[in-house]
């Protein structure tokens, strides 16, 4: 059994970890719940995200939140864009997959060409700065990564909550024809869900840059765990996004520490296929 | 028209013949690999159509069983010695138990379909690679197996694997024509319409998804054996990774999921473009090239590309007008047939009792109208009745047979048919596919050539031959209803449950609906309908039962059962009855 801090220190970068997992599958959930649209290529729009944000920072000595300023809008132009050819081919819940899936490798192979499968790392001067809570280490990068991912469950959560915008979202994703009779504009509210997912995934890709070291093949490293998150969190569930991301991340982070790292994988495959097998109705 | 079955069998036969060949001439070796990678793509895409293109159900877990495959060769050819090629009947079989096993499981969950059954089928991968990764499978160095001594099939190694591949992709790709053109096949088309319908139309549904998934995975498992020894060092990384699953999908997508062919003529696109750009530069621009090619493949050609090849000559042939075909069994095989008797029938939905001891029979031949307010549990009962729901309590018998507690396909193979109230055809066969479904799943249980005779006959019954080849999309409400008819009858039932027939027609409708009612039960069926049309029922019905909240509140002569005091109670409030 290894020693409480140990113990401790497992649950931190867990609990850190998890944050940036809910960050990834904020999107994806959104996405796939509110438009029924699975949207495989947000890991590379997040790694792509993460790859400018390098760029800006090593060749043009642009700060990484400067960057996120022009990244975000950048991207939210993308997901509208996005949205838009998928209403107009009148993409499927399913092929929505196979598109995005071949997007994903086309994005894939611009990042190659334009950055090589070299790995990357982002140097910066906090990359290693860290609060001190007793015997834990608490890296003040993934800490910011993880309020991160809190504020915007939260205020995603709320939008969908309390505004018309979010109200008229929900009720088209459950009733797409009754929703429109009723005086809901569902494409111009899917363009800015699709919009806003994509921004998103541009945060997400900052946070990457600055805290993991970069390289083309990272995007298959994400998916099979953030679609489990967003799975398990419920689809269209902010808050429950965030909460099984940090689930897994914990329970991964744990796992590694008791039991050894190559079993981590385990941990959260095996909570998904319960999950579905056991609440199959969930989303 | 469609290929038929001899011709095809001799082109597939030609084709191995000529490629077995080419290895005897002595193909260079670099061809050699080139033509083994696509065969072995060909055998795993036609494989994973099996149970996702046919019958819907999209697997990405088709790593898994390929992974399966490979590490099973690699363990008992490099630590146990065994031969290889006896190695590959083993690796397919312990694939086909993986599945079977999770098949087992996961599909008796009546709401995971779709991206749900995909995602947990990629999950199941994941388990499966740490697993192997962890333990003594692999330990994580990966396995090599340059030692293990290839049969000399032909003159080179690669020329044997090239044979093995060649073998397993044509005889993959004629078993696939063999289940299109099967009772087989067109179950899991039913299925992958509408599950539920397909259940009550006969289907055995559980059985033959399990049975796509564990034949897909076998296969899988075989090529994943072969491929162990084409690549002699196998790591978990590589041999789970997602590229597996996701060009299976994209391969059948490509060609066409649902069609024989399609999958291998994807696979065949797709590997050899990967092929020609491997290496440098060139390969990055070739990924994104094919990744753009196939984004728009999808978004052009979404049934995939041989069906819209073949597309133009298929809607020719079906102009051509359908042949009168035999009249339908008219023997009314109902003499066999017996009292359909309910008795105290009970079922709850949650906190609602939908039935509460509801009891009644329907003799032979006899047309029995079930009324009652909305929400007096009538639908319910014939859901119970098919088998649909199980009932909580109570027994369903007709004649020698007990239904409750059997599955809907069974019931429906021991004579009871439906009709839905909003008609729920099979969307993407034809109105002929259709009615012969029922015709080989039902009680009918006929071979397909003779299914095909009888349902056209059901067809001309129904008035609607001259729409057989029409998608079921392109009738009217009036047409849709008496496809729900023709259906039900070419199941050749003892017991007919029609569920609001006429509900949406217009009076000249109604009048003819009537008449073919009555034309069903000359043929001694006995039918057993529900209706808010009262008139219709009055006119219709030998004898009238009527429901309320669930219970039997009256039955008897439609004219007296509807005058009793507490049906006019029901219907017009209590002042009225009194």
């Amino acid at each position: 059994m290894p020693s409480l801090t140990l113990l401790g220190q497992a649950l931190v970068s867990g609990l850190l970890t998890g944050g940036l997992y809910g960050l990834l599958a904020l999107g994806l959930s959104l996405s796939w719940g509110l438009l029924r649209l699975v949207n495989l290529a947000h890991f590379a729009l997040a790694l792509l995200g993460a790859y400018l944000t390098y760029q800006l920072g090593v060749a043009f000595h642009v700060p990484p939140w400067l960057a996120v300023g022009v990244i975000v809008p950048a991207f939210f132009l993308v997901g509208v864009l996005l949205h838009l050819v998928f209403t107009y081919f009148r993409v499927t819940e399913f092929t929505s997959l196979l598109v995005t899936f071949g997007l994903t490798v086309i994005l894939e192979s611009v990042i190659q060409w334009f950055w090589t499968a070299d790995f990357r790392r982002y140097e910066t001067p906090y990359a290693t700065a860290s609060l001190r809570a007793g015997p834990l280490f608490v890296p003040l990068l993934e800490l910011a990564a993880c309020l991160t991912a809190v504020v915007l469950a939260l205020g995603t959560w709320a939008w969908l909550r309390f505004t018309y915008v979010g109200k008229a979202l929900r009720a088209s994703a459950e009733d797409p024809p009754m929703a429109a009779a009723f005086g809901v504009n569902h494409r111009a509210q899917g363009l800015l869900l699709s919009g806003v997912s994509a921004a998103y995934a541009g945060i997400a890709g900052a946070f990457i840059a600055l805290i993991a070291t970069l390289a083309p093949a990272q995007i298959w490293a994400w998916v099979g765990v953030v679609f489990a998150v967003a799975i398990i969190g419920g689809l269209a569930n902010p808050v429950g996004a965030l909460l099984a991301g940090l689930f897994i991340g914990v329970s991964e982070s744990l796992t590694m520490a008791v039991v050894a790292p190559a079993w981590a994988p385990l941990v959260s495959f095996s909570a998904l296929i319960v999950l579905l097998i056991a609440r199959p109705g969930r989303t | 028209m469609k290929a038929s079955a001899r011709s095809v069998g001799i082109a597939l036969a030609v084709v191995f013949v000529g490629l077995a060949a080419l290895v005897e001439a002595g193909l260079p070796a670099f061809y050699e690999s080139f033509l083994y990678l696509i065969f072995s793509w060909m055998a795993l895409a036609t494989s994973w159509s099996l149970l996702s293109g046919y019958a819907g159900y999209f697997s990405f877990g088709h790593g898994a069983f390929f992974g399966a495959g490979m590490y099973t060769t690699a363990t008992l050819t490099a630590s146990l010695g065994v031969p290889f090629l006896w190695s590959l009947p083993v690796a397919g079989l312990v694939a086909a138990l993986l599945a079977a096993g999770v098949g087992a499981v996961v599909f008796r969950v009546r709401r995971l379909r779709g991206e749900l059954f995909g995602l947990l089928t990629l999950a199941i991968t994941f388990v499966l690679a740490t697993i192997v990764l962890n333990t003594r499978i692999d330990g994580g160095p990966g396995v090599y197996l340059s030692g293990v001594a290839l049969p000399r099939l032909a003159r080179s190694p690669t020329g044997t694997l090239y044979l093995l591949a060649l073998t397993l992709a044509v005889g993959t790709v004629g078993l696939a024509y063999a289940i299109t053109r099967s009772r087989f096949g067109l179950g899991l088309y039913a299925i992958h319409d509408d599950e539920d319908v397909a259940e009550v139309e006969g289907v055995p549904t559980f059985r033959y998804k399990l049975s796509a998934f564990v034949l897909s995975a076998g296969i899988a498992g075989v090529a994943g054996g072969i491929h162990a020894l084409y690549v002699s060092y196998i790591t978990v990384g590589e041999t789970f990774a997602i590229t597996v699953p996701l060009y299976v999908v994209l391969m059948s997508v490509l060609g066409g999921a649902r069609h024989w062919l399609g999958p291998a003529v994807g696979a065949a696109i797709i590997a050899s473009s990967l092929y020609v750009f491997t290496g440098g530069a060139q390969a990055i621009l070739g990924r994104a090239v094919v990744a753009l090619a196939l984004v728009l493949v999808i978004l052009l050609l979404p049934d995939g590309v041989v069906p819209a090849l073949l597309g133009r000559r298929r809607r020719r042939a079906a102009a051509v007008s359908v042949s009168a075909g035999p009249a339908p069994a008219t023997t009314a095989r109902a003499d066999d047939g017996g009292t359909l008797e309910c008795r105290d029938v009970w079922k709850a939905f949650g906190g609602i009792q939908a039935l509460r001891g509801a009891s009644l029979d329907v003799a032979p031949g006899e047309i029995v109208g079930l009324v009652g307010p909305n929400g007096s549990g009538k639908t319910t009962l014939i859901n119970v009745i098919s088998g649909h729901y199980t009932a909580d309590r109570g027994r369903v018998t007709l004649g020698a047979h007990v239904l409750t507690g059997h599955s809907a396909h069974e019931i429906a193979g021991r004579g009871v048919s439906r009709t839905y109230q909003i008609p729920r055809p099979f969307t993407r066969l034809s109105v002929l596919e259709n009615v012969t479904v029922a015709a080989t799943f039902g009680r009918a249980r006929y071979p397909a050539r003779e299914a095909r005779a009888a349902a056209l006959g059901w067809l001309e019954f129904t008035g609607l031959a001259a729409r057989a080849h029409a998608l079921p999309g392109a009738l009217n409400l009036h047409e849709r209803k008496f496809l729900e008819l023709a259906r039900a009858l070419a199941a050749e039932p003892r017991l007919i449950l029609l569920d609001e027939v006429l509900s949406g027609l217009n009076p000249a409708e109604i009048a003819s609906a009537i008449r073919l009612v009555r034309g069903i039960r000359e043929r001694g069926v006995s039918i057993l309908f529900v209706d808010h049309l009262i008139r219709a029922v009055l006119e219709l019905a030998d004898r009238v039962i009527v429901l309320n909240e669930g219970e039997v509140i009256a039955a008897g002569r439609p004219r007296e059962a509807m005058a009793d005091p507490r049906v006019i109670s029901v219907y017009l409030g209590t002042s009225h009855a009194a």
